[in-house]
């Protein structure tokens, strides 16, 4: 189940022109990062001083256009959930900028953190610690606007619609409190949660990631009919690749602090140019029992956040790895539109002196089979 | 782990130090002028004036304080108005007569309550367990000064077989625990003392024994055959690390709280003492005992402390 | 929404029959509670405490403070004293009952107004985090230092003991540890997701705080307190039982103990009495806190 086949292929919807809130038009992307950075500070010794930096977000920049779905995938600890937190300004960046629709956030002149809430909004993975406890379901979902200034009964009313809309009756499961719902149907009340404030970006961190596969399958639908109802563009971070790859029209991969690869979901899944991805798609396993992988893509874990190794971050577990890697860090080319493919590798670069540089990169291990329609 | 040790020494001294500065600021919240409640009623115009220069009240109070630290870390609490003698001397003579019935019922309690409790959580949900729950929320509510006078009247009144009060004819200062003619005297006491540790760390050792017996690696073990025993050791030494912080802080509060049970029976300990310096508005015995008694109190917790984190490695707090 | 293969519910038909009506949180709590008869049980006693308190002008058949060369010292039930009668002639009974009001105010104020005090500066506490945390919660910190009869004993006897005084001291020992209780709880639900999900939809702090913390916190803060109470009673007692709180004519349970001490080579009975209501007293808020905290110990 290593391919899904989606009729729409690598097209994003088309944003209408209808949408009031639109300024840049197509062109201009919806959200653009540049350079950020957080480094989270670590205490010790007898006094608490601070004696290392954990560098979770190192220098990260990309943009998301409108209308798209952007994938982000890396393992554990490369950094993609401290991104999501920095992208709704959750975290404070410790350096670095953002952009939404030629807006920028913060500052004097830009947008207020209250403004940005409107425009932008997250789902978290823990879709029980997500809900307050005490509060109906009804209630969570209306809070968000109400704290805008919408009035208590209409509140309500929109709350209503929303639970209608992700697919949870209102009048059985408005009064409900999380701990009578199941994973599935808490994480449509955060879906639904955040649209109450009818946002244009959702991000979702890890949405489906602990939910049962087939309450995922549901789930992801979900999202994906209501981002043409709503207009939204999505920003999907998972470590799921089959996940990302169902959902998205362009992935970013991450490692380490890291963006490592950016390109359209098909070419990055079919023709990955990094190492890295290579290994990442390598190591998904296989329904059919006869193809198995014989020996480990990718071994050991990531090196410490703390102290990244010099030059290319990920030359400790490459098999490519060079003198020339340990020198010098690859730069993550200049991608010019949504279906320019690059990647932060000295072999992807034709200056770099690799010994491979230039050439196409090397074929997938697994052979790529034409697999059933999982779904539409 | 000495690293760690150093670091809640070093958190401990802010503490000592927020200790007697209350010690201190209790002069300040008594009615009427400081000097007139470290004097006897009777003091002369001259012995005033001297007061107030030796303590300093003609000085900030900031500086009072230091001047009266200062004394007190070189041994020096002041003197007692009632009786003359050093105050540090007084204290530490009720101290040792405390500390006999608090380590009396530190013997008595903590082995039966630590027995009570773990049997209570292997029979938890039946019979014993109700029965030993019941014993530990009476022993939690009980006034244990109502308890010591219902002892005294059943013990003392109504079958006179022990002494109601004191601690014998033979006085203090020489109380011998090995002969019964005045350990006698030491007997009610200890056991209306011992009755609200038992009920608190039956409860706790009840409480944490549980939870390791309900943990999954519990059910391995019996999966693998292992006799009660050994659960048992297991439990037991699982549950050590959290049961020496109860332990430890009811110590503490029975040689710190000792006031009520020694007002019965006229034990001449360290709460005694207080309740004198209170009647008497003996200010200077009060503040110096409160000062040992709190420092105490901050020192075995401390030690509490470091012993968790020898005997747990995981128990690492802040 | 036509496109999924997956549905996204079930037909309509079969949610119906299986779900049940919403329950509140408090209704949950209700219908435990309804099975829990030793909590009932002391749910009455107290409630009978309470409203004896209440009522004792009606209640009592004596006047509290009239006292009787003629009665002292009385056996149980002579001549329609129910309880006898203590050293000056006063009815027990009547005296025990008005020393219930005295007993359960000094026992709840206290803890009523530390908890307001304490609860709210644990909430700050835990909410700033810092240095606010850590001046609020050091300062806690010294007065843990105390035990608290001995603090206790120690405020109220340099103030001069009296009821006030007496509040004043209860107030302050209680203060220490509902504040880290709460900051507990604060600091524990300031870090979940439902928290930040709040703040993604744009509340101000102090509207996160008494939307979502608050309702959040109560529960432990409340349940800590109540199990405070009966140690408030105690202590109250033991405090009139030195001599530093109520005075003498009053009716107080720990004073009439003490009152009635020297008495008990006379009538032994009778001067255990005020301590056995103390002890109902206590045990009975003890049984009912702990009662209440196994049935709202539901998991949310």
């Amino acid at each position: 189940m290593n391919e899904v086949v989606r009729p729409e292929a690598a097209r994003p919807t088309p944003v209408s022109s209808g949408d009031a809130r639109d300024r840049g038009g197509k062109a201009q992307p919806i959200l653009t990062a540049e350079n950020l950075r957080k480094y989270f500070p670590i205490h010790g010794g007898v006094l608490m001083r601070k004696i290392a930096v954990v560098k979770a977000v190192d220098d990260v920049s990309f943009m998301v256009l409108k209308g798209e779905s952007l994938g982000i995938v890396g393992e554990s600890g490369c950094g993609k959930s401290t991104l999501a937190r920095l992208l709704m300004c959750l975290t404070p960046r410790d350096a670095g900028s953002l952009v939404f629709d030629g807006d920028p956030i913060g500052g004097t002149s830009g947008l207020s953190l209250r403004e940005l809430r409107r425009y932008m909004q997250i789902v978290f993975q823990d879709s029980d610690a997500s809900l307050n406890p005490r509060l109906t379901v009804e209630d969570s979902i209306a809070y968000g606007p109400r704290v805008h200034g919408m009035a208590s009964a209409e509140a309500r009313a929109l709350a209503r619609d929303l639970l209608q809309r992700v697919g949870l009756r209102p009048e059985l499961f408005g009064m409900r409190y999380p701990h009578e719902l199941s994973g599935g149907q808490k994480q449509r009340v955060n879906v639904a949660r955040a649209l109450a404030l009818n946002p244009r970006l959702l991000i979702l961190d890890e949405a489906v990631s602990a939910l049962d596969k087939s309450v995922a399958a549901q789930v992801l639908n979900l999202l994906r009919s209501l981002k043409r109802s709503f207009n939204l563009t999505y920003l999907f971070i998972s470590h799921d690749l089959d996940v990302v790859q169902y959902i998205s029209d362009r992935v970013l991969v991450m490692y380490l602090g890291q963006i490592v690869e950016i390109g359209p979901a098909e070419a990055i899944y079919r023709r990955p140019m990094h190492p890295y991805t290579r290994a990442l798609l390598n190591s998904r396993l296989a329904l059919d029992p006869r193809d198995r992988v014989e020996t480990a893509p990718l071994t050991g874990d990531p090196p410490n956040p703390i102290n990244p190794p010099s030059g290319c971050r990920f030359r400790t577990r490459c098999p490519f790895a060079e003198p020339i890697c340990a020198k010098a860090a690859p730069a993550l080319a200049k991608w010019v539109d949504r279906a320019s493919h690059v990647a932060a590798c000295h072999m992807a670069d034709r200056a770099s002196g690799h010994s491979r540089a230039g050439a196409a990169p090397p074929p997938l291990a697994r052979h790529v089979r034409p697999e059933a329609i999982v779904s539409g | 782990m000495w690293l760690y040790a150093a670091r809640r020494i070093l958190l401990a001294i802010p503490i000592a130090v927020g200790v007697t500065v209350i010690c201190f600021g209790l002069v300040y919240l008594a009615p009427g002028d400081p000097v007139q409640t470290l004097l006897p009623p009777d003091a002369s115009q001259a012995d005033v004036a001297y007061l107030k220069q030796v303590y300093g009240f003609d000085k900030p109070v900031p500086v009072q304080y230091l001047k009266w630290l200062g004394r007190a870390v070189s041994g020096d609490l002041g003197t007692s108005i009632q009786t003359n003698r050093p105050v540090l001397l007084e204290v530490t003579r009720a101290l040792s007569h405390t500390l006999i019935v608090s380590i009396g019922a530190v013997l008595v309690a903590f082995p039966l309550a630590i027995a009570l409790g773990t049997l209570a959580a292997f029979h938890i949900g039946r019979g014993l367990d109700r029965v030993a729950t019941g014993i530990s929320v009476v022993g939690v509510s009980v006034p244990n000064y109502w308890l010591g006078i219902v002892l005294v009247i059943i013990f003392a009144v109504q079958l006179r077989a022990l002494p109601a009060t004191g601690m014998g004819p033979e006085g203090s200062d020489s109380f011998d625990v090995t002969r019964w003619s005045q350990l006698k005297y030491a007997v009610l006491p200890v056991i209306t003392t011992a009755t609200v540790p038992l009920g608190i760390i039956m409860r706790s050792t009840r409480a944490a024994v549980a939870e390791i017996l309900s943990q999954d690696f519990v059910q391995t073990l019996n999966a693998k055959g292992l006799g009660r025993i050994a659960v048992l050791r297991h439990a037991v030494r699982n549950a050590l690390p959290q049961m020496l912080a109860v332990m430890g802080l009811q110590f503490g509060y029975l040689v710190g709280g000792s006031i009520l049970i020694e007002t019965i029976f006229t034990w001449p300990g360290t709460g005694f003492l207080m309740s004198k310096a209170i009647l008497t508005r003996d200010i200077p015995l009060l503040q110096g005992t409160m000062l040992v008694l709190a420092l105490c109190f901050v020192a075995i917790n401390l030690t509490v402390d470091l012993l968790q984190t020898t005997i747990d490695p995981r128990i690492k707090r802040g | 929404m036509t496109d999924a293969s997956f549905p996204l519910s079930l037909p309509s038909g079969a949610e119906d029959r299986f779900a049940a009506a919403p329950r509140g949180y408090w209704h949950t709590v209700g219908r435990r509670l309804r099975y829990d008869y030793v909590t009932l049980f002391f749910l009455l006693v107290v409630g009978l405490i309470a409203l004896a308190a209440i009522l004792a002008p009606l209640v009592a058949p004596f006047d509290p403070n009239k006292t009787s060369m003629l009665y002292r010292l009385k056996p149980i039930g002579y001549r329609g004293f129910l309880l006898g009668t203590d050293e000056l002639g006063r009815d027990m009974l009547s005296r025990l009952i008005w020393g219930g009001r005295m007993s359960l105010t000094m026992g709840l104020t206290p803890v009523a107004i530390a908890t307001s005090i304490g609860g709210f500066l644990g909430v700050v506490a835990g909410f700033a985090g810092g240095w606010v945390n850590m001046l609020v919660m050091r300062t806690m910190d010294v007065f843990y230092a105390f035990p608290s009869v001995l603090l206790a004993v120690a405020i109220s006897g340099t103030m001069g003991g009296g009821v006030a005084n007496g509040l004043v001291a209860l107030t302050l020992v209680f203060i220490p540890p509902l504040c880290r209780v709460s900051e507990a709880a604060t600091t524990q639900i300031r870090t979940r997701d439902f928290v930040e999900a709040a703040r993604a939809s744009g509340a101000s702090t102090l509207s996160i705080i008494f939307y979502h913390v608050l309702r959040n916190i109560m529960a432990p803060v409340f349940i800590y307190a109540s199990s405070l109470i009966s140690v408030s009673i105690l202590l109250a007692a033991g405090l009139s039982f030195l001599g530093l709180g109520v005075e003498p004519p009053t009716a107080d349970w720990g004073l009439m103990l003490s009152t009635l001490r020297q008495s008990i080579y006379v009538q032994p009975l009778i001067c255990a009495l005020p301590g056995v209501a103390i002890f109902i007293a206590s045990l009975s808020f003890n049984l009912v806190s702990d009662g209440l905290r196994q049935a709202m110990d539901i998991r949310v």
